[in-house]
């Protein structure tokens, strides 16, 4: 091959320069035969992998610490294999009950029973205890019962075990078995929207006394809003004062909103409850004033939740939007009104527009943050003003339900990217501008 | 004499190494930490190292069966003694995390309270939900949870704990349930609802609270004039922040934190006599000076003096009319119950 293209390169002048005849000669000399173009390439990918090895650490970081664990939150939400890592036989076995409207054949009896017998000994009922009983009224109860009292053999399973607990001759049951049998489950999505399968296999609402995570999530969405609107009519004015101030007044402003952005959140939380309750300053200022003449209810209920969440979360509204403010050029402004505008047209149709991309970053900025509250609603709100991540704590931490914990925070997740994508519809969101 | 030196630290390297690979470790005890823990190391921990000669270390936790489960599972754990908790006390006994005690070895079952023996664990103090109040507020002392839930007798809001665990015990006591009926009525339907209908009549005079240092706090503050509380907080509020907090032991709710030997543990013996030590009278009588926890042997309360015992949720008086929290019930049910719980919370 390489001969043939080295006889014919001669007769061809706008053939590369690749050709032997060349490189061999060039090589001797010590110069890198390729053409320049490749010479190029190859320093620009030697470039872009030097930039790369630079991110690299960064990338890995945040596979770990990001990806991977919201991966592994989806995976805990649908895989559910807790059941049959301990009862093996009847989570196989159960899959030939066809006729939901029956019990299922003798040999899933008869799984069961060596499986309840097998974990016992083992001492891995309790896992199978806890799965069941998310989904059966005092599950618990019914498989520790029924391993306890089980006897060595029986000619007839489906008999024994309905004599010993009179459950497992409900249908409800063994659709709560067939349900857990994984390798994955509707079940905890499905719970924290509030619904359920039902033994026959359709989806139907959870009785009311169960039905709270649709309400919840509601109600984070409301906070969360409520306390970005808070913050951009609270924060404009004083990112505007900032951003128009002489700078040495500015430093000095800029260090009142910056002091409270660096105290940690907890302080500031706690200083709220001193601040608020019954006989705190707040009561006891407008009791002295005369406004009220008898303490008014600013904590342990949602206008305490405002309050305290607005305060922590505003330096993260104002700080975006002044740097944007900083930004405009007060000419805009006088051109505007030597052209005739009146101030208010002005500010309204030339000033307000230009900063949009600040409220746009700050009010994004807020609105996630306050989503994913925990603490300051738990220390100020009441029972009633708890947000999602109260319960996930819950379920994480008290309960050791991780799927439950996973599947809401998924539910989260995913009306957050909804929301996201309907506000990336309406603003924009290459208008955002963080600085 | 550099010969002779070498020899020695052989020696010594050779007897380390021996004493490593024999696994002899010391034996480790595990508690709660701080001004808790304090007590214990004064009462219990350095008596016991001067006495036996055992060496012993002491580390803190915070709890959680997930970190007996991995300590267990995965072999080779390096803690021998725990106190836990009464869930995890069951849930890892079921698990077969810890030993099954042989109580010849620790002074037999009559030595304690009945409440404190389990197959896996020894009581190793009692303490109390009980309803607190402001002596400098309140002149005539509420006596029962039905006096919580009168408003018109003790106007003033009332602090309980957020969940349902010891609130649905409380709203049902308050109803007129006796204490030692309180689980068999919550075990029902109706009983259940019979308890939100009780919380129903003072919904708008709650507040929740979450951690065990706010009760204290909402009565100092004044707002809550009642509240559900642990005893020990009301206790050290009053020595140490001198407070003039009264109790009202009818109705208490008591659990009890428990001592277990983790299974597969290398220093067995040692763990025994750890926890013998730990359960005669004569040593326990010494703790609730410090702190105010009953102690679970049965003649510690006699070397207790007069005045502190009055303070502590394990004499005859105070214990009389408590009820002991059902774990298994909670176990069970606290998943359905929180979420019943929040959902009474959250409708008007």
């Amino acid at each position: 091959m390489p001969r043939r293209s080295a006889r014919r390169c001669p007769l061809r002048p706008e053939a590369p320069l690749t050709s032997h005849s060349i490189a061999e000669p060039l090589k001797e000399l010590g110069i890198d035969p390729r053409p320049l173009k490749a010479q190029l390439r190859r320093a620009q990918r030697m470039r872009k992998l030097r930039a790369f090895a630079l991110v690299l650490p960064l990338l890995l970081f945040l596979l770990l610490t990001f990806v991977a664990p919201i991966l592994d939150m989806l995976r805990l939400a649908v895989f559910d294999n807790e059941l049959a890592s301990v009862w093996p036989q009847v989570t196989q076995t159960i899959r030939v009950w066809n006729d939901r409207s029956k019990l299922p054949p003798p040999a899933v009896f008869d799984a069961l029973a060596a499986d309840l017998a097998a974990s016992y000994h083992a001492r891995t009922l309790p896992t199978a205890a806890r799965r069941l009983n998310y989904a059966i009224d005092n599950g618990r109860s019914l498989v520790f019962g029924t391993a306890r009292q089980l006897p060595a053999t029986s000619q007839d399973w489906a008999a024994t075990l309905q004599k010993l607990d009179p459950r497992w001759g409900d249908l409800n049951t063994w659709a709560a078995i067939d349900q857990a049998s994984g390798p994955t489950t509707s079940y905890f999505l499905l719970a924290a929207v509030d619904l359920k399968k039902t033994a026959d296999g359709h989806i139907a609402a959870m009785p009311a006394e169960q039905a709270i995570y649709i309400d919840v999530l509601m109600r984070t969405f409301t906070v969360s809003f409520t306390v970005t609107l808070l913050c951009i009519v609270l924060g404009f004015p004083v990112a505007y004062l900032l951003a128009t101030q002489p700078p040495g007044r500015a430093n000095l402003l800029m260090i009142l909103v910056l002091l409270p952005f660096w105290t940690s959140l907890l302080v500031r939380t706690a200083a709220w409850i001193v601040l608020l309750q019954e006989q705190g300053l707040v009561n006891n200022a407008l009791i002295w004033l005369g406004i009220v003449d008898r303490p008014i209810r600013l904590i342990y209920n949602r206008v305490g939740v405002y309050i305290a969440m607005t305060h922590i979360l505003l330096p993260f509204l104002i700080l975006p939007l002044y740097s944007v403010m900083k930004g405009i050029k007060p000419s805009y402004m006088q051109a505007a009104m030597s052209l005739g505008a009146s101030p208010t047209a002005a500010f309204l149709r030339v000033y307000l527009p230009l900063t949009l991309p600040g409220i746009g970053a700050g009010a994004l900025l807020v609105f996630i943050l306050a989503l994913g509250y925990y603490i300051t609603p738990a220390l100020i709100g009441g029972a009633a003003d708890q947000m999602i991540s109260y319960f996930i704590a819950f379920y994480t931490s008290d309960t050791v339900n991780w799927g439950m914990a996973a599947a809401l925070g998924t539910v989260l997740l995913i009306a957050t990217l909804l929301l996201y994508w309907v506000y990336d519809r309406l603003v924009g969101i290459s208008n955002v501008k963080l600085g | 004499m550099p010969s002779r030196m070498i020899v020695t630290l052989a020696t010594a390297a050779v007897m380390a190494g021996a004493s490593v690979s024999a696994n002899a470790r010391d034996l480790s005890v595990v508690s709660w930490g701080g001004a808790y823990q304090a007590a214990q190391k004064k009462v219990y921990f350095d008596p016991f190292k001067q006495e036996t000669k055992i060496p012993l270390s002491e580390e803190s936790w915070d709890g959680g069966i997930g970190v007996l489960r991995a300590k267990v599972q995965g072999g080779n754990a390096t803690w021998d003694v725990v106190q836990v908790e009464s869930e995890e006390l069951a849930a890892g006994c079921e698990e077969g995390l810890f030993v099954t005690l042989d109580w010849s070895k620790i002074g037999g079952k009559d030595n304690y309270i009945k409440q404190a023996v389990d197959d896996c664990g020894v009581g190793a103090i009692l303490y109390d939900f009980v309803l607190g109040y402001d002596k400098d507020k309140i002149k005539n002392p509420p006596t029962s949870w039905a006096d919580f839930f009168d408003t018109k007798k003790y106007p003033g809001k009332r602090g309980l704990r957020a969940g349902p665990k010891t609130t649905l015990e409380i709203a049902l006591m308050g109803d007129g349930v006796p204490p030692q009926d309180v689980y068999k009525v919550l075990k029902t339907k109706e009983g259940v609802d019979r308890a939100f209908k009780k919380l129903d009549t003072i919904r708008n005079d709650l507040i929740f609270w979450k951690a065990g240092a706010q009760p204290p706090q909402l009565l100092a503050s004044g707002e809550v004039a009642l509240t559900s509380v642990y005893n020990g907080r009301i206790d050290a509020a009053n020595h140490d922040n001198h407070r003039n907090f009264g109790i009202s032991w009818n109705g208490a709710l008591y659990t009890l934190d428990s001592w277990v030997i983790l299974k597969g543990t290398p220093n067995l013996d040692a763990s025994y006599k750890l926890i013998d030590y730990m359960g005669q009278a004569k040593n326990q009588a010494k703790l609730p000076e410090a702190i105010a926890y009953g102690v679970t042997a049965k003649g510690a309360n006699a070397l207790i003096p007069k005045a502190r015992l009055a303070d502590l949720p394990t004499s005859e008086e105070n214990i009389a009319h408590a009820v002991q929290i059902d774990t298994a019930f909670w176990m069970e049910n606290i998943d359905r119950l929180t979420e019943r719980f929040n959902q009474w919370a959250a409708t008007k």
